[in-house]
């Protein structure tokens, strides 16, 4: 069954039509990438997903429930994290802290609790701390807790906001472009990252990425975008050879054979 | 280049005993002046900002709770009642410092800018005004009308009580404000928060008709205080009076009683707002203000969290209201004023936006700055004006200076420039906000 299902959702700004009748199914334990030229609307499904844009027609379904009419907050506590475009840590917190919030949604401390310091609330934070650590590790990030998240390097930023998409414990992970501006052994490392993110802790990938090494690498499928339809799907090898693909993403002109290349 | 300066400064300080030896030596010499110069402003001065000092310096835990239980319960009041303007100005270092750190939890914490936050600290002097005092008989009254002789609606010992009810009350017109306002962000915020300060103040002007809830511009009076036993005046002269020097009346106690009040309450505040701030709570309340469409994403309930921070701050200011109503015995609504609202804004950033000690160190820097220096300054001017001197090099006489040329009058010129000097030299404040460091248990303590 899949785990995300969107029915010809359609969002518009203005006369401009970002997603057009997007038909998409996303089943569990995948790793899906979106690919599109620039503009071509996958950020805001994205958005569309994640309720920060609602969708002026169609459906979403997530697990098996609507996510139309649902606020950012609620799809994410239903399961749903995700990254950023332009990275979007919080700055004048601590690493660790950042991590915290996202096991937002799981503490269960109340706020008196919480003023009386009771020992749930102590167990809680203990617990939450030495997860936060943990996952500091997993994505390679150990040694850098209590800095300041806007004083990491780039990659470290990049690994950090991964870090707080997982602590959600979600069943999807949305990744929006998590290779840019990294160097190839970065994003070498990153990619391994995702694939373990997915086989041991089976959560299901759905990235935006413009790096084709990534993709190709890495996705299970592709779905291809441009001017906010989709206009292809499937695996990377059917991708290669698609016609529509070729003259919308790389222009046409592309001949096979120079597809690998000009992919690079 | 000064920071540097500082920073060795203060090594150099912290070393060994020298920081015990340096804060007892400065609480010592502060009591002695004090004590020696009770009607001096630089005497008091000292001593006040010897607490500073034992801030400041590199002491254990302990001893800075032992020195400062002290300072504050012993040597404070002693000193307070034999001049009682040092209670005053201590009181309301205290009620603008909670108020301060209420309005640090709404700015400085989730990043809100409220402008109109006076109007909770409104609201909680109005409700123990209105029910601690004859308002309640006088309300088919206009006013100016009403008889003399009214009964009191509750005895003065329901203050206790009614500090409680107003963190309530005030949390509720918090939420209240908030849920129409908070899916603003920014300036539009600001305004609309100024707007709301402003109904307050004039609601209270003019709800004087048709029923006489608060008796408009001339305000409420007399407001109850809580009883004060006549054992607690005989126990403290017989152990303090000889220190003290005369006896020391109710209306004395009274002053010391609203210190203590108020002393009170600020600990409890200091203490919720950082466990609140070391929580989730907390978390989610810097998340929202560092970015809050990340914070929503991460499952963050923008709005609710927003209303919990305005809820909070509110309260405190709730009961800093109970508190000033019953101190002052009178209210009237221009006490909450649009400057009131800016002052406590200004202490804010002025201490440092979101921490927790720089707020009280900015609310205690402006209340004395006004109370005491500016004040103290004018008086000073205006006696060199009454005398025949005569300013040397320019030939100029005292006298003839002009009496617009007068400091308190210049309080806001000051203000405005101590804000702009700040937001140039240390835009984060006296004492910057500090995240709280985590001893992490796989990793070293990490350099700076």
């Amino acid at each position: 069954m899949a785990l995300l299902e969107t029915i010809g959702i359609v969002k518009s700004f203005g006369g401009l039509t970002a997603i057009n009748r997007v038909d998409f199914e996303l089943e569990a334990g995948r790793i899906v990438s979106i690919i599109g030229p620039n503009g071509a609307g996958k950020t805001t499904f994205f958005n569309t997903l994640t309720g920060i844009y609602q969708p002026d027609q169609g459906q979403i379904i997530f697990d098996g429930r609507s996510l139309v009419k649902l606020r950012p907050d609620q799809i994410a506590a239903r399961g749903i994290a995700r990254t950023f475009q332009n990275i979007r840590l919080f700055g004048e917190m601590s690493v660790i802290e950042n991590i915290l919030i996202g096991m937002h949604v799981h503490l269960r401390q109340s706020p008196l609790q919480t003023l009386l310091r009771l020992p749930a609330f102590k167990r809680e934070e203990r617990e939450a701390e030495h997860q936060a650590l943990e996952l500091m590790r997993y994505v390679g990030l150990a040694g850098v807790g209590n800095e300041l998240a806007k004083n990491l390097p780039y990659g470290g930023q990049r690994l950090l906001e991964i870090a707080r998409a997982l602590a959600a414990e979600p069943k999807l992970l949305l990744l929006d472009e998590p290779a840019a501006g990294m160097n190839p052994q970065e994003t070498e490392e990153v990619t391994r990252l995702f694939r373990r993110i997915r086989d041991e802790k089976g959560i299901t990938i759905l990235l935006i990425e413009h790096d084709m090494r990534v993709v190709m690498n890495i996705s299970e499928r592709i779905c291809v975008m441009d001017y906010g339809e989709k206009i292809a799907e499937g695996t990377p090898a059917e991708i290669r050879t698609n016609d529509r693909v070729i003259e919308a993403y790389l222009g046409r002109g592309a001949v096979a054979g120079q597809h690998e290349e000009q992919l690079r | 280049m000064t920071a540097r300066f500082g920073t060795a400064l203060l090594r150099t300080l912290n070393a060994g005993i020298l920081p015990y030896l340096l804060v007892l030596t400065h609480i010592g010499l502060g009591t002695a002046l004090v004590y020696w110069a009770p009607r001096s402003n630089i005497a008091f001065l000292v001593l006040i900002s010897s607490l500073f000092s034992l801030y400041a310096l590199k002491t254990t835990r302990r001893f800075q709770l032992i020195v400062g239980t002290v300072l504050a319960l012993l040597i404070i009041p002693v000193i307070g009642v034999r001049n009682i303007f040092y209670l005053e100005v201590i009181f309301q270092i205290s009620v603008f410092a909670a108020l301060a750190l209420g309005l640090n939890i709404v700015v400085g914490f989730a990043g809100l800018l409220d402008l109109g936050y006076v109007a909770f600290y409104a609201v909680g002097a109005y409700l123990w005004a209105f029910f601690g005092s004859q308002q309640y008989f006088v309300l088919p009254f206009a006013p100016g009308t009403q008889p003399s002789n009214l009964p009191f609606l509750l005895p003065g010992d329901a203050f206790y009580l009614f500090i409680f009810i107003a963190i309530i009350v005030a949390a509720l017109t918090g939420i209240l404000l908030g849920l129409p306002v908070l899916r603003l962000r920014g300036d539009y915020l600001a305004i609309v928060t100024l707007g709301f300060g402003e109904v307050i103040r004039v609601l209270a002007n003019n709800l004087d008709k048709p029923l006489n809830f608060t008796n408009g511009p001339q305000g409420i009076t007399p407001i109850q205080r809580p009883t004060m036993p006549e054992w607690a005046v005989q126990g403290f002269n017989d152990l303090f009076g000889p220190l003290i020097g005369h006896t020391v009346s109710t209306a004395d106690m009274y002053n010391l009683f609203f210190y203590l009040a108020a002393l009170l309450v600020i600990v409890v505040i200091v203490k919720v707002t950082r466990r609140l701030d070391d929580s989730k709570i907390g978390r989610a309340w810097t998340a929202v203000r560092e970015d809050e469409t990340a914070a929503i994403a991460m499952g963050i309930p923008l709005v609710r969290m927003k209303l919990a921070a305005f809820a909070v701050g509110a309260s405190f200011a709730g009961v800093m209201g109970v508190l000033l109503a019953a101190s002052r015995t009178f209210i009237s609504p221009e006490s909450f004023s649009f400057m009131q609202s800016i002052g406590v804004l200004s202490m804010v950033i002025l201490g440092g936006s979101g921490s927790i000690p720089g707020v009280i160190l900015g609310a205690a820097v402006v209340t004395i700055l006004n109370l005491q220096v500016l004040q103290g300054f004018s008086l000073y001017l205006s006696e060199l004006r009454q005398s025949d001197a005569i300013i040397p090099l320019l030939n100029f006489a005292w006298k003839d200076l002009s009496t617009q040329l007068d400091p308190a009058k210049y309080q806001r010129l000051l203000f405005g420039l101590i804000l702009i000097l700040m937001m140039i030299f240390r835009p984060t404040g006296l004492i910057p906000a500090k995240r709280r460091m985590r001893k992490l248990a796989d990793e070293q303590t990490g350099g700076e």
